[in-house]
């Protein structure tokens, strides 16, 4: 039995331990928002919290998710949404909106490392994460607004 | 949205969980709105008190339920087709609740391509909004027993103008319900001074659940008993399965069986490719199972496929005679004569779609009839093609349209969708059929790969007076007829027979190519292989005549004119839009071209060492566009984008700020189709799996910022999705050229 804790709540699972952390996200709980894109952390289409960082989920076990604290797009808020949502949605960034679930997890832990990311830093901490759509301008402005910064 | 339906789904589902070996100890973490759900409730616009036209119900208590008909794939079709008919009717969009439409010829053309939504939706959509207008509007004149000529709306209200009585949309809903609907040419439309929403636009509709992963995209459907599958292709175009192990992916945990798919019947057109699918209890152990299938396979044919040595052979087709689809004068005895004569030859690879959500469709199968959940940009093509697989009606599939995660023209071609229903049929149970990347780049309905060679003998100002220009490229229409191999009119007229330059001498021509992988349509299509080759080609005319480019491709426009293109291309279907409505306009083409250029400083910028500027300008589904691409290379050739300026003028804008969006988009496309986007095939396989070889654009490689300048104008509304991809290859290539002085004849970089 593999032990989960996926937004606060415990969950266990005697399946295939290498399944993973995506799938079980999706298939197995429903939680829908993180999403599948290339199975090879390629995309980030998949990014979770773990423990508070940006992980790709589709190339994370449920075994190696086990014990550590797992938070998805589902629950990046307690209280309505995360300032980053906030600014996701002033600055109206998806377009189809596939892999906004990604980017804003991968967002939301750029920040926490580099609250006054420069454009570099924006660079290096969102290039893993494809939009297909090209929506990256409004993403750079979203995150530059969350951080207080001007454009 | 019905809750009892989500509370069904919910239910099943976690009794669901324990097949798959999960034990939850938790309440509800199923999310709040799951939109395949949503959509089975039934119509709400059906059901309302009022509801003059299939698009558009009006409740008792004033809430509107509008229609959106045609599909969201992140082009805001689904917010600004329904904001037409809000604007018309004068509805209060706050109070406004969309409803996303099954597949059913009754709302007409469905198939969201060829950026025609908004085109078709004015028309459509103030007709619908004019006419419950109008009777809500009758229904309060009856009600105070005055004129309706002494009535008119004022946002979800209407007013009796000489005692300023009111009464709202839902008080009168029940009494309109009576009237009869009125004829067409009763109705009266709002002038523009009165438009609301067109012009002003609307953000997404579904904007916040976008951003809180609330969204339904086709890829989270789910409905109780289901199963997932996972399909294992034939490798090569018209393969078929000779052998395969039944018994080793069972030793995978969580599949429960294996299930072969026929192949198709020639032409495929959207007919599944035929293969074995791996039924499991999630999509991941799918995937496991089928790398245990060791299938054989019969290859056939298309195993002689090699992209080395077919584009020799486009290129040399390129270099020969062919088709005339278009000509002015006499090109051959202009050549004659003499003069300075420039030719160059292009080329571009196939390319694919390479959506974020891959393609995913659910289907349950139950006596005779089909009930599919997919993303799809075209659900009557869903039924019609599920039809034909299974043999039944196609009015006995029902087609729900999720959200799609990007279409770019793959996902109207519902082959996944099939797939999904044939397995349903099979096991009597619902099957989700997801497509991992590597399927979609392998099996996609590629971008024609294409050469084009172009021929110009030049006056002693440096100005063409001869121009001949050859295209080969295997057509779209080898999908659905066998033997097709020249393109028809309508792929012709993707900027191919319709330049917008003063020419005495013109050909345009198609050779004959043969498909060996199933082409299809990418966002733009063929306008990004002919815009590349023909706004390439003017950058080498204008600097061989030492002019400006700005300047010379203004001339070469011409003085403002309207161009009938029927005349000279008889074939040119000008994307289906009357040419008494839609004509072609040098005087539009000029106006991008110089905006484009006045906002980016053409000319008058200094650039530095290494930096360039480069514009292309180009008319595509009945849009002008005009783009200067900045760029600056490094001395190992690394490229980086600082500034894009786009000019656009798409007649009628409904959503600028969705028009905006596309362009901005529209750049980044146009970055992975130059940087690096090339598909190719060996022995009739793909040779490119996921994006470490199919790299698309990341946010280090894109443009730092694209700017859109909409032009005002009055013109009927034309495409946004599309139009902003075909200028900026050759844009860009152009700015390479003037940064470094290397010339760019074929894409991707990547592999120059």
């Amino acid at each position: 039995m593999i032990q989960l804790k996926v937004n606060g709540v415990e969950s266990s699972f005697d399946g295939d331990p290498n399944l993973p952390l995506l799938w079980y996200l999706r298939d197995v709980l429903g939680l829908t928002g993180t999403k599948f894109g290339c199975g090879m952390a390629l995309c980030g289409a998949c990014t979770v919290h773990q423990d508070g960082k940006a992980i790709r989920s589709c190339a994370t076990s449920v075994s190696a998710a086990s014990g550590k604290e797992i938070t998805t797009i589902e629950a990046i808020s307690k209280n309505g949404l995360h300032p980053v949502q906030q600014k996701w949605i002033e600055y109206n960034v998806p377009q189809c909106g596939y892999c906004q679930s990604g980017q804003i997890m991968q967002a939301i832990s750029l920040l926490k490392e580099k609250p006054k990311p420069s454009d570099e830093d924006i660079d290096g901490g969102m290039s893993g994460n494809i939009c297909r759509c090209g929506t990256y301008q409004r993403i750079r402005a979203a995150i530059k607004a969350a951080a207080g910064e001007k454009e | 949205m019905s809750d009892n339906i989500l509370n069904v789904s919910r239910r099943g589902f976690l009794q669901g969980l324990v097949s798959a070996g999960a034990l939850v100890l938790s309440v509800r973490l199923v999310p709040e709105a799951l939109w395949a759900a949503d959509t089975a409730a039934g119509s709400h616009v059906d059901g309302a008190a009022f509801h003059p036209t299939v698009f558009v119900g009006i409740d008792s208590d004033g809430t509107v339920y509008l229609v959106a008909h045609r599909s969201e794939m992140g082009t805001s079709s689904r917010t600004s087709v329904p904001l037409i008919l809000a604007d018309e009717l004068d509805a209060d969009w706050k109070r406004v609740k969309l409803e996303q439409a099954i597949g059913d010829p009754k709302y007409g053309d469905q198939d969201t391509d060829g950026s025609h939504s908004v085109r078709d939706g004015f028309v459509t959509m103030r007709e619908a909004g004019a006419t419950a207008r109008l009777m809500l509007t009758q229904a309060a004149a009856q009600k105070w027993g005055v004129p309706v000529s002494e009535c008119e709306s004022d946002l979800h209200v209407i007013v009796h103008k000489p005692s300023k009585r009111k009464a709202g949309y839902g008080e009168l809903a029940s009494a309109a319900a009576k009237l009869p609907v009125p004829k067409k040419e009763d109705l009266t439309y709002k002038p523009k001074t009165k438009w609301r929403y067109i012009g002003k636009g609307a953000v997404s509709y579904d904007l916040q659940n976008l951003c809180t992963g609330k969204a339904g995209f086709g890829m989270d459907a789910h409905i109780p008993g289901m199963v997932y599958a996972s399909v294992e292709h034939p490798p090569v175009l018209g393969g078929k399965v000779k052998s395969y192990d039944e018994k080793a992916p069972l030793l995978v945990k969580g599949v429960k069986q294996t299930i072969p798919i026929k192949p198709f019947t020639p032409p495929h057109r959207f007919q599944p490719l035929g293969g074995v699918a791996v039924i499991a209890d999630n999509t991941w152990a799918a995937f496991q199972g089928r790398k245990k299938l060791n299938v054989a396979w019969d290859n056939g044919p298309n195993a002689s496929y090699n992209s080395d040595e077919y584009r020799k052979q486009l290129q040399e087709t390129a270099r020969k005679p062919a088709k005339v689809v278009r000509n002015i004068g006499d090109v051959d005895a202009a050549f004659a004569k003499g003069g300075k004569i420039m030719e160059a030859d292009y080329y571009l690879p196939h390319l694919a779609h390479a959506t974020m959500e891959p393609p995913v469709a659910l289907a349950d199968y139950k006596d005779g009839k089909v009930t599919v959940w997919t993303s799809t940009q075209n659900p009557q093509a869903v039924q019609e093609t599920i039809g034909e697989e299974l043999g039944i009606p196609k009015e006995n599939v029902t087609c729900h349209v999720a959200l799609l995660g990007g279409g770019f023209g793959r996902k109207s071609k519902p082959d996944y969708a099939a797939e999904a229903a044939i397995l349903s049929k099979a096991i009597g149970k619902p099957v989700k059929v997801v497509w991992s990347r590597e399927d979609d780049i392998k099996f996609g309905f590629y971008h024609s790969v294409s050469a084009m060679y172009l021929k110009a003998a030049l006056n002693e100002k440096g100005m063409p007076v001869a121009w001949l220009q050859r295209s080969v490229f295997p057509p779209i229409g080898s999908t659905f007829a066998l033997n097709t191999t020249y393109a028809d009119g309508g792929e012709m007229g993707l900027g191919w027979t319709d330049l917008p330059f003063d020419l005495p001498n013109h050909r345009a021509e198609n050779g004959s190519a043969e498909h060996h992988v199933r082409i299809g349509w990418l966002r733009s299509v063929a306008n990004i292989y002919h815009a590349f080759a023909v706004q390439s080609f003017v950058n080498e005319l204008a600097h061989e005549s030492g002019r400006d480019h700005v300047e010379y491709l203004l001339e070469l426009v011409g003085s403002p004119r309207i161009i009938d293109i029927k005349a000279t291309a008889p074939e040119n279907d000008n994307y289906g839009g009357a040419p008494a409505e839609y004509p072609l306009d040098t005087a539009r083409v000029r106006r991008v071209i110089e905006l484009a250029a006045e906002k980016s400083g053409w000319g008058k910028r200094k650039m530095a060492k290494g930096s360039g500027l480069g514009i292309a300008v180009h008319r595509s589904f009945l849009t002008y566009v005009a783009t200067v691409v900045e760029v600056e290379v490094d001395d190992k050739g690394d490229i980086k984008i600082p500034s894009v300026h786009t000019a656009v003028d798409a007649g009628i804008v409904v959503n600028p700020e969705g028009t905006r969006a596309q362009f901005e988009g529209a750049a980044v496309f146009g970055t992975s189709i130059v940087r690096s986007g090339a598909i190719t095939a060996k022995n009739g396989a793909i040779e490119q799996s996921n994006f470490n070889d199919y790299p698309v654009a990341r946010m280090n490689e894109a443009p730092y910022k694209t700017t859109v300048h909409i032009i005002d104008s009055d013109a009927p509304p034309a495409g946004v999705g599309e139009p902003g991809v075909p200028p900026f290859a050759p844009a860009i290539c152009n700015a390479i050229f003037a940064a470094t002085g290397k010339r760019i004849r074929e894409l991707p970089l990547s592999k120059a």
